[in-house]
């Protein structure tokens, strides 16, 4: 294969048909919250654990819904549950217990 | 009653005290003997499984406590204020304490004094329990014949005694009963329901005292009586001129007493019982492991269910909420009911106040901890990155001088209270570093208070050694949550940690801070964490009395309400704190002062979202009351 110096971006094109449904599901009944988000960020941007490594609660749910699991926990899994996205978010959304259920349901 | 007296024979004592059964029995004593033994047996196995399930070092722990001077000292000391005379019910509610007073310390005394007498008048029926000292003491004036001529002043001492302390338990059941129909007069607004097993030994308590002086009663003429008994009695001959219903009071007052005691360890009557066990526990320092077993079963049985807790919770603002109080809780940890403790342990604002007003001090936060360890401690995280943090940090040593300021993550999202503080640091001219002024690392206590123990570990160790690295000797923090873990769980030798409120007044102490007094009024909310968590309850005070007039919340220090946003609840949902955080602003408004300050950078949100008077944080109030006033 030529080199270029440059390349194509790996295909961000996502397969819902593909995405493991049934653990979103549990999740939305454990935490009806999930469906209020509405992606502001405040989260993110609040976030302590966000200065040391990429974290972000809005991102993560994107990735659910998106059914990219696996980058969901990523993204979690730097958490210190300190509770400043809870203060913060305009939806009242608990964020920590959001948190931990995503934790809980995306490790099995 | 002839037959009777004429079974009466010989040992007459110098007080002229005849055995009217030389063989010391009666049948109706078998309903009493057969509770007794259940409730020793049963007692004496639960013992052991509590000490079985305690680990080996807490058992170590409580031996040794046992045998130190001091502690037991301190045993003795809170099994008599605590179990017998109530002194924690009695300094908030008198009459309440009255009530359980006269019935716990007026029951015990009748047992000893009963004792005593036996021991005095008919010592041989102690000796063993073939002359029936299991039950002799308690119906003694069932067995004995007094010869009215013979009585003595020693005697008629012990009569009144008796009687006079029939009639304090008397007083007590009867405030008891009235309870029931209005609780609210002895200061409960809620009380609990009780179970089945409850109601059983609840009526039976009643009972017992009743028919015991109607029972003395009957048989004043024989066995002599005091005040209260020998009256009774001249009314019974005259209403039935004959002694027929001596024996059936007797049985029924042993029959009563008997289920008192077979229901007891299914009810919450096995309080009386355990409670002093729970007291020489605590005071050795053991801390719950197991949320049911060993210390954690001691807790349990220990909770009267007296329902103060219910008054107390926060949540009780709305009555649907009634049911996640400490008392239920520890209902179904009792009955091992999981469903509804993980229910109930995720839903607690863990603000202590159930523990601080609980009259035995069952520490059921800790419990619901432990629950929550349970579940949520096997979750994994990736936390390298605090190491390396913490690594970068020592390298550089943030801190020349002394004193490091810890903001947390709380205080970052309120920048005025870091501005404030670094604004009393400058005026005082003290020697400060900032440890987390662009990032740092979260405290644990969230971890810790959402059952993430070993997660909570690795941030502990990281901060610690930034602290231990940075050379200070004094770690100031302006956030309650971290206050309390970092003198909880951090192991800073040497190392002063202060909140800003202690700070504060020590410098104004010290003359290094001079305010000046406004004439405002405020009142200052207690953060949970502050209050009960550290027991910092002066010093803010100090302070706020000498930058404004202080006025009093409705109720404050370890009564004050929770602001509702508590990181400690998991599953309280926004419109359930909103609710609190209003209650609490209603009982601050009380006498209607012109701003709120609170001391903690959660209250300060919860509370600013709820009042319509200005809220301060408390580092702010200092700053606009600073004489000499340099902010640059």
């Amino acid at each position: 294969m030529i080199d270029f110096g440059f390349g194509v971006s790996p295909s961000s094109r996502i397969n819902l048909d593909k995405a493991d449904k049934e653990k979103f599901n549990e999740l939305a009944i454990a935490e009806p919250d999930v469906a209020k988000c509405m992606a502001c960020g405040s989260c993110s941007a609040s976030c302590t654990a966000a200065a040391f490594e990429d974290t972000s609660l809005r991102r993560a749910i994107l990735s659910l819904q998106n059914g990219l699991c696996d980058d969901a926990s990523k993204l979690l899994s730097h958490c210190m549950l300190c509770g400043k996205c809870t203060m913060v978010c305009p939806r009242g959304i608990n964020t920590r217990h959001l948190i931990l259920s995503i934790q809980k349901i995306y490790s099995l | 009653m002839i037959h009777l007296l004429s079974a009466a024979v010989h040992q007459i004592t110098p007080e002229g005290i005849i055995d009217r059964y030389p063989n010391s029995y009666n049948h109706f004593v078998l309903p009493f003997v057969i509770g007794i033994t259940f409730i020793l047996i049963y007692l004496l196995i639960g013992l052991i499984r509590i000490l079985y399930h305690l680990s080996g070092e807490d058992r170590i722990k409580l031996l040794k406590s046992l045998f130190n001077p001091k502690t037991a000292w301190k045993n003795i000391k809170d099994i008599f204020c605590d179990c017998l005379l109530h002194t924690k019910i009695w300094k908030r509610k008198p009459l309440l304490g009255y009530m359980h007073s006269a019935i716990a310390f007026g029951w015990f005394l009748l047992i000893v004094v009963g004792h005593i007498e036996v021991w005095l008048f008919a010592p041989r029926h102690l000796s063993g329990l073939t002359e029936g000292s299991l039950y002799y003491p308690i119906f003694y004036r069932f067995f004995i014949w007094i010869n009215p001529a013979h009585e003595t002043l020693r005697g008629s001492l012990f009569f009144f005694i008796m009687d006079f302390l029939l009639l304090y338990v008397l007083s007590g059941i009867g405030l008891a009963m009235f309870k029931r129909v209005r609780s609210i007069a002895l200061g409960m607004r809620h009380t609990t329901k009780p179970s089945l097993a409850d109601r059983v030994a609840l009526y039976c308590l009643w009972l017992i005292f009743p028919l015991r002086l109607l029972a003395e009663g009957f048989t004043a003429d024989l066995s002599g009586g005091g005040f209260l008994t020998r009256p009774l009695n001249w009314v019974f001959r005259a209403f039935f001129g004959n002694e027929l219903n001596f024996l059936p009071t007797w049985w029924a007052y042993s029959i009563v007493l008997g289920l008192f005691f077979a229901a007891m360890p299914f009810s919450r009557y096995m309080h009386i019982l355990t409670e002093p066990l729970l007291i020489l526990f605590r005071n050795a320092g053991l801390k719950v492991r197991h949320p049911r077993k060993g210390f954690a079963e001691a807790e349990i049985y220990a909770c009267s269910s007296c329902g103060l807790c219910l008054d107390a919770c926060p949540m009780n603002v709305q009555k649907k909420n009634l049911k996640y109080s400490s008392v239920y809780f520890m209902r179904f940890l009792r009955r091992h009911n999981n469903k509804k403790t993980r229910e109930i342990a995720d839903k607690c604002l863990m603000c202590g106040k159930c523990y601080a007003l609980c009259p035995v001090g069952v520490n059921s936060p800790a419990i619901r901890r432990a629950i929550r360890e349970t579940r949520n401690n096997k979750i994994d995280c990736d936390y390298s990155y605090l190491d390396s943090y913490a690594e970068k940090c020592s390298e550089n040593p943030k801190s020349t001088g002394k004193i490091l300021y810890f903001a947390g993550c709380m205080s970052h999202l309120t920048p005025r209270i870091i501005k404030s503080v670094e604004t009393i640091l400058k005026a005082s001219g003290q020697d400060y570093e900032f440890m987390d002024r662009n990032e740092g690392i979260c405290c644990g206590r969230p971890l810790m208070l959402a059952g993430r123990t070993d997660a909570a570990r690795k941030t502990i160790e990281a901060n610690s050694k930034i602290i231990k690295d940075s050379g200070c000797t004094t770690l100031l923090l302006s956030c309650p949550i971290c206050l309390k873990v970092f003198k909880e769980e951090y192991a800073l030798k040497g190392i002063q940690v202060i909140h800003y409120t202690q700070f504060v007044d020590k410098l104004i102490k010290e003359g290094k801070l001079k305010v000046s007094k406004s004439s405002s009024a405020i009142v200052y909310h207690d953060p949970c964490e502050l209050g009960r968590g550290c027991g910092i309850y002066e010093e803010p005070r100090n302070v706020l009395k000498a930058v404004a007039e202080l006025k009093k919340a409705s109720k404050e220090r370890d009564e004050s309400i929770c602001c509702g946003y508590s990181l400690g609840t998991l599953t309280l949902d926004e419109k359930d704190k909103a609710k609190i955080a209003e209650s609490s602003v209603t009982s601050l408004m009380a006498e209607n002062p012109e701003q709120i300050v609170t001391a903690c950078p959660l209250c300060y949100r919860a509370i600013r979202s709820k009042a319509e008077v200005p809220v301060k944080d408390f580092a702010e109030i200092v700053c606009e009351n600073l004489e000499n006033n340099d902010k640059n």
